[in-house]
């Protein structure tokens, strides 16, 4: 099996190659329309801002194929602005439209509390998924973001607080995102990565 | 459920080795950067930070080479700074695999390279190192490496940072960087209740009673240190231990 992590432009793309290539999992950088309508497993990876993702995504033609490997069942985890852009729209950016896969906009953290929300945290399990299967439920795991799906219609698996409850792990049949980094988040991010690898294996 | 207050170890890199700084000046070779790396990762550090201390007379090309071999050895966020003074170096520090870039005497120079890059990677990639000693009644900011004063007022200066699209501040008491007496608490709490971004606590840190200190009184949300964690005098299981003891909020590796 091969994953196909999609290059917009921009993100950390080195750092989960070398994580899913961790796992013994081939990868590649998945840049034209071509190898995303020929994709078993697609990654969206994402760090910065949702305008440039979009964009990045629209610049490449990419969005609709992305759409038509959702509509067949393909495969798709979205990392932090990658699970994001999985939404309508966001604050972030006015007007832009995100790929669409799940209903309601990405909002700004509250100003409560510190933004962005950098650092580690734990989350609660609001259902059984595959994706932390096997994890403890008091493990952390690496966050840095200023937004967040923060509606109640998504199909949320774990949450996470940070001055308002926020989506962390979503999961609906093959559509998966996590709002943290799991590249990132030593062993216990690993093993969310395997998880994934495999339920979609 | 609580975000965990944050342990990072830093290296001062100098023509691809590490190196420790006193008072910013004296300099002693602490050995190769990935054994470093490699065993902040396994001992539960919660980031890294690689510093090019070296960035005015060294190439840049040894010191991207250093992030990459760093970056390999780590599944935990890696910051890079050091000599970045326009979006191409932190453009070329990422791609070489830093999550975050810190920029501090080309910010102050030039306060718009901190919008160019957060508007390039976002905020939370962008962190505000911040140089400060106490002179008279408050704290200045100080730039080359410590050398020269601007008349900057630290918590004026932060909150333009901030403003301007830095996600995290990087904060380093001149007074007692090196020096092994302690965090400064009261600089540190001062910064961190002036700004919403969260405040790395730098310069001076030498026992666990440091540490507490800082994350207590200095409401610091993160920590960061370089000789003592080098030298294996302090392992940071035990810090962390010990801080999770008395009730700071730590990730505890398993």
């Amino acid at each position: 099996m091969k994953i196909s992590i999609v290059d917009y432009g921009a993100g950390n793309l080195p750092s989960v190659e070398r994580a899913f290539q961790g796992l013994g999992v081939e990868t590649e950088r998945a840049a034209t329309p071509e190898q995303i309508a020929s994709a078993r497993v697609i990654v969206l990876p994402g760090v910065g801002h949702f305008a440039a993702f979009v964009d990045g995504l629209e610049t490449r033609s990419l969005t609709s194929l992305l759409r038509a490997a959702h509509e067949a069942g393909t495969p798709i985890l979205g990392i932090c602005l990658g699970l994001q852009a999985l939404f309508t729209s966001s604050e972030e950016a006015p007007g832009k439209q995100g790929l669409g896969f799940l209903s309601g906009a990405i909002r700004l953290l509250p100003s409560t509390v510190k933004s962005p929300h950098i650092g580690w945290n734990q989350l609660r399990r609001v259902h059984e998924g595959a994706l932390l299967r096997g994890i403890a439920d008091d493990a952390f795991f690496y966050f840095a973001h200023s937004y967040a799906a923060l509606g109640d219609g998504a199909p949320t698996a774990a949450v996470c607080d940070h001055g308002v409850s926020f989506a962390a792990v979503i999961e609906q049949r093959n559509l998966f995102g996590v709002q943290f980094h799991p590249e990132k988040s030593g062993e216990v991010g690993a093993r969310v990565l395997r998880n994934f690898v495999e339920f979609v294996q | 459920m609580t975000l965990a207050r944050r342990i990072i170890p830093c290296l001062d890199v100098d023509g691809g080795r590490v190196v420790k700084g006193i008072e910013f000046e004296k300099l002693r070779d602490m050995g190769g950067p990935e054994a470093h790396a490699a065993r902040y990762n396994r001992e539960g550090a919660d980031e890294l930070v690689v510093l090019d201390i070296s960035a005015s007379r060294d190439g840049r090309a040894t010191f991207l080479e250093t992030i990459e071999r760093v970056a390999r050895q780590l599944n935990i966020p890696l910051t890079a700074g050091g000599g970045i003074r326009k979006l191409e170096d932190g453009v070329a520090v990422t791609r070489a695999g830093a999550d975050k870039i810190t920029v501090n005497t080309a910010a102050v120079e030039r306060p718009d390279l901190i919008s160019e890059l957060s508007q390039q990677f976002g905020s939370q990639a962008v962190v505000l190192s911040m140089d400060v000693k106490r002179t008279g009644g408050k704290w200045e900011i100080y730039i080359r490496g410590g050398r020269d004063a601007t008349g900057l007022d630290a918590i004026a200066w932060a909150q333009e940072g901030a403003a301007r699209g830095a996600g995290e501040i990087l904060l380093t008491s001149i007074d007692r960087d090196g020096t092994c007496s302690g965090f400064d608490c009261e600089l540190t709490a001062a910064i961190a209740s002036a700004v919403r971004v969260p405040v790395i606590a730098s310069g001076g840190a030498q026992t666990f009673e440091d540490f507490l200190a800082v994350f207590s009184e200095g409401r610091a949300d993160a920590a960061l240190a370089a000789s003592i964690f080098h030298t294996e005098t302090h392992s940071i299981g035990a810090l962390k231990k010990f801080l999770a003891e008395r009730d700071v909020p730590i990730r505890l590796s398993r």
